[in-house]
């Protein structure tokens, strides 16, 4: 059983990574039919998550990777030689019959397998055509590669993460991967209702790099406004607040190794609900009343406040915190967020898929729920070229013969 | 939708109208849709939203028509002002609320229901209505009422964990961007969207519940399936990928005083026989010690990376493609690094800050940052663009954030004259 929401839209899906899987797993997750084309040739290891790990078992290869099976549950899978004539008649009847062509290779390269967007346009004149690289496919860095690393460098995300004097720690993963697949998400189904009002396709020239770039506009603006760069002495400084808004606002050392409690005081009142909890004859200084007060003296309250936190439990003292209506959390690990954490629990988020040869798989849901017509997660990721048959004859109407005979020609 | 708001509307959203109750929550949301065309009218309190009071200032001047985070996050909206606390306000919110194709809020528990402007509410007197809530743990959680801030929501929700320092005696670190809320503002257009694609086929609305706990805890890469596949927890290390082992340093300070990242390090034959060559023209080739591992990986076709923590040759094969790149970084100044090291087709970055990425070249020549004319101010301000380039039809940051209810006297005669028709 599928949602029912996108029920009627089709993708042909040339994506990977997570960049370009993790947009079309969530118009999957929604009821769309996605139909994953890859390369017989490479057994479709362009998408090098496919065979990386972590691995259910002792298992390995193209069909086992667990990163892989996590960014594409519930679509099809078929394979396609782009190189072959047949092949390309193939991939052909497969973009007449979809409403959108997605995919996250470097810029010109389905241009270079004689699919640029005119050709697409072409076969299907109302098509959807969006494409997703770091850099996008106009400018002068247009041939640059990227993954989710250089596109947070470039967007300015790396630098806003660290502490004075230290080098970036920036992301401790591809966050703009995320990201990317997001705004992804959004530009196919913003193209597709765009679509609908006006029988109007169009391509769709989405850089990481850009839309990263909307993620941190005020300080950005702090720079074209008051001329206040971001690369200036003591910056960044992170886990305070970022212009100066709230003080205290850290991460604090708790009892432990490697335990961490984050607090932040919004405003006077949260100071003076902290200061009660904390019952400390240096957190009654009359000069904590304000905020200005309290960014004076800023560096002083820190190494006060974790003196308190570091013989303290995290999350019980995040929870005594909260309930004096000061906002803290634990720093979760990740068995914490997702085994202990009713909120996540109860909200389904981690829903088990079956795959094809890893069998039961647990996986990353989706943080939003439609009244009427929600997402759903049941099949893994297909295996390489599992749907091949079913794409074939039910989608494109091929005989058993016709497939047999692409398959002895090498095009699937 | 009023023709006068038509008018000057395109995008891939014109025509959809949205009414959004200013909150940091929504704020993102609005903003995305309203720089697709979306007809976006952001109602505040008769004081202003609490947006408005977030540094920094134009010229450091607290003033609520000079918050550069209000500006950022409402752009081409239209604002209006309610008073709540006055009965014909509050129709005139119902009014307006029934009057559009989107209502997005985030208001605090139990605040619509008071006013009788719940989902249940809106639905029985329009069945079509999308409403779309952006809540810290989604409604009706148990601990909907707890406090947060984009720190806690990070701290909790998983991102935190991954990012900081190789010296665990740092502390775990939070990114700066707010992007507990951007997620999830991210999620909840996703959300809009599939909501209005199904409202127009089967005609009928529905409640999009958005759950930022939830959206950052689907937002940290391996840190999540790692644990999901294997119950193994990442660590986190500086400035690339928390992992289960150790990996070598990405990050390089290049001659010029100036960090960048050395990328996907080489896989293949030509890719290490480019860093090979790399290392002759600048004259490094001697004093390079692990030359002969780079070499070796010139004689294979690509190099097994499920092989890496296992295989020590291929271990050694990487680990001299990421040395040769950092020896070369730290001997060029960053922007030859990064230009040079892409003509070899070699995936860096250089580590911009934001205002650097704003003026960089390839931002200029895409058209990205926009300029938008002050006329309060008297003067124009440069603005990231819109964040997706539809070439059909474009996004385009057209105008400053909405004054204090300078759109109050358009938007309710639009109301009174049934402006849904």
């Amino acid at each position: 059983m599928n949602s029912r929401a996108l029920g009627r839209l089709r993708i042909c899906d040339l994506t990977g990574q997570l960049a370009g899987a993790g947009a079309t797993k969530i118009l999957a997750a929604f009821g769309a039919q996605v139909i994953r084309v890859e390369d017989p040739v490479t057994g479709g290891l362009w998408d090098i998550l496919r065979s990386l790990g972590p691995y259910v078992d002792e298992r390995r290869g193209a069909n086992v990777g667990g990163g892989f099976n996590n960014h594409n549950v519930e679509k099809l899978g078929v394979t396609i030689n782009l190189r072959t004539d047949r092949g390309q008649q193939l991939f052909r009847r497969l973009v007449a019959a979809s409403d959108a062509v997605t995919e996250n290779f470097a810029a010109g390269v389905l241009a270079r397998r004689g699919f640029p967007y005119e050709e697409l346009k072409r076969i299907k004149p109302d098509i959807v055509y969006v494409s997703n690289c770091g850099f996008g496919h106009v400018g002068p860095y247009r041939n640059f590669k990227s993954w989710g690393p250089v596109a947070q460098a470039i967007c300015g995300l790396t630098f806003s993460s660290g502490l004075p004097g230290l080098p970036p720690a920036g992301w401790g993963y591809s966050f703009m991967d995320h990201g990317g697949a997001y705004f992804m998400a959004i530009a196919v189904l913003a193209a597709i209702l765009h679509r609908n009002r006006t029988g109007e396709g169009q391509w769709v020239d989405l850089s990481c790099t850009e839309a990263g770039a909307t993620l941190n506009g005020p300080a950005m603006l702090d720079y074209t406004v008051n001329r206040r760069p971001l690369r200036r002495d003591g910056m960044p400084h992170s886990n305070r607040s970022q212009f100066g808004e709230m003080a205290p606002h850290g991460i604090y050392p708790a009892k432990g190794e490697d335990r961490w409690i984050a607090i932040a005081c919004r405003n006077d009142a949260d100071w003076h609900a902290l200061r009660d909890l904390l019952k400390e004859p240096w957190a009654s200084d009359a000069a904590y009343a304000t905020l200005e007060g309290r960014r004076k003296a800023e560096d002083a309250i820190d190494r006060e406040l974790a003196a308190w936190t570091r013989q303290r439990d995290a999350a019980a003292t995040a929870a005594l915190l909260r309930r004096a209506n000061v906002p803290a959390a634990a720093v979760q690990r990740p068995g914490e967020r997702i085994d202990e954490d009713p909120n996540t629990r109860d909200w389904g988020l981690w829903p088990v898929v079956e795959h094809s040869e890893m069998g039961e798989v647990r996986v990353e849901g989706l943080p939003l729920r439609l009244s009427e017509t929600d997402w759903q997660m049941q099949r893994g990721a297909p295996c390489v070229g599992e749907h091949n048959d079913f794409v074939f004859r039910e989608v494109l109407g091929l005989t058993r013969a016709e497939i047999q005979s692409l398959q002895e020609d090498g095009a699937i | 939708m009023s023709a006068r708001s038509d008018a000057d509307r395109s995008g891939a959203l014109a025509g959809l109208r949205v009414a959004e109750l200013a909150s940091e929550a929504t704020a993102f949301a609005g903003k995305l849709m309203s720089d697709m065309g979306a007809d976006v009218i952001v109602i505040e309190p008769p004081a202003g939203s609490e947006l408005r009071s977030r540094p920094p200032f134009v010229d450091d001047v607290v003033d609520p028509e000079k918050s550069l985070t209000w500006w950022h996050y409402n752009t081409n909206k239209r604002g209006v002002t309610l008073d709540l606390d006055t009965a014909s306000d509050r129709e005139r919110l119902r009014q307006l609320l029934l009057s559009v194709d989107v209502v997005l809020e985030g208001e605090a528990p139990g605040r619509l229901s008071s006013l009788g402007l719940d989902y249940a509410d809106l639905r029985s007197a329009k069945r079509e209505l999308v409403m779309v809530s952006i809540t810290p743990f989604g409604r009706g959680d148990p601990r909907e009422h707890e406090p947060v801030t984009d720190l806690t929501l990070l701290a909790g929700g998983g991102p935190v964990w991954s990012c900081g320092y190789d010296d665990h005696s740092l502390p775990p670190i939070r990114g700066w961007g707010n992007q507990s809320y951007n997620i999830g503002a991210l999620y909840a257009v996703i959300g809009t969207l599939v909501a209005i694609l199904v409202r127009d086929e089967q005609g009928i609305g529905q409640h999009v519940d958005v759950n930022l706990n939830a959206s950052a805890n689907v937002t940290t890469e391996q840190a999540t399936y790692t644990w999901l596949v294997t119950r193994q927890t990442v660590q986190r290390q500086t400035g690339r990928h928390a992992e289960i082992l150790p990996s070598l340093p990405t990050q390089v300070r290049c001659s010029d005083g100036r960090w960048v990242n050395t990328g996907v390090p080489p896989r293949v034959r030509d890719e290490f026989a480019a860093v090979h060559e790399w290392l002759r023209e600048l004259g490094l080739l001697e004093e390079f010690t692990d030359r002969v591992f780079l070499e070796l990986g010139m004689e294979r076709e690509r190099l097994d990376l499920s092989k890496l923590g296992e295989d020590v040759e291929v271990q050694a094969m990487f680990a001299a493609g990421r040395e040769a790149m950092t020896l070369i970084a730290s001997r060029l100044p960053s922007y030859e690094f990064f230009m040079e090291a892409h003509r070899r087709q070699m995936p860096v970055a250089i580590i911009y800050s934001p205002e650097e990425t704003l003026q960089d070249s390839h931002f200029v020549v895409r058209g990205f940052p926009t300029r938008i004319d002050h006329d309060d101010l008297g003067r124009s301000i440069l603005y990231p663009g819109a964040p997706i380039r539809f070439t059909g039809s474009p996004s385009r940051i057209r105008s400053r954030a909405p004054h204090l209810g300078e759109h109050n006297s358009e938007v309710f005669a639009e109301i009174e004259t049934g402006a849904d028709d």
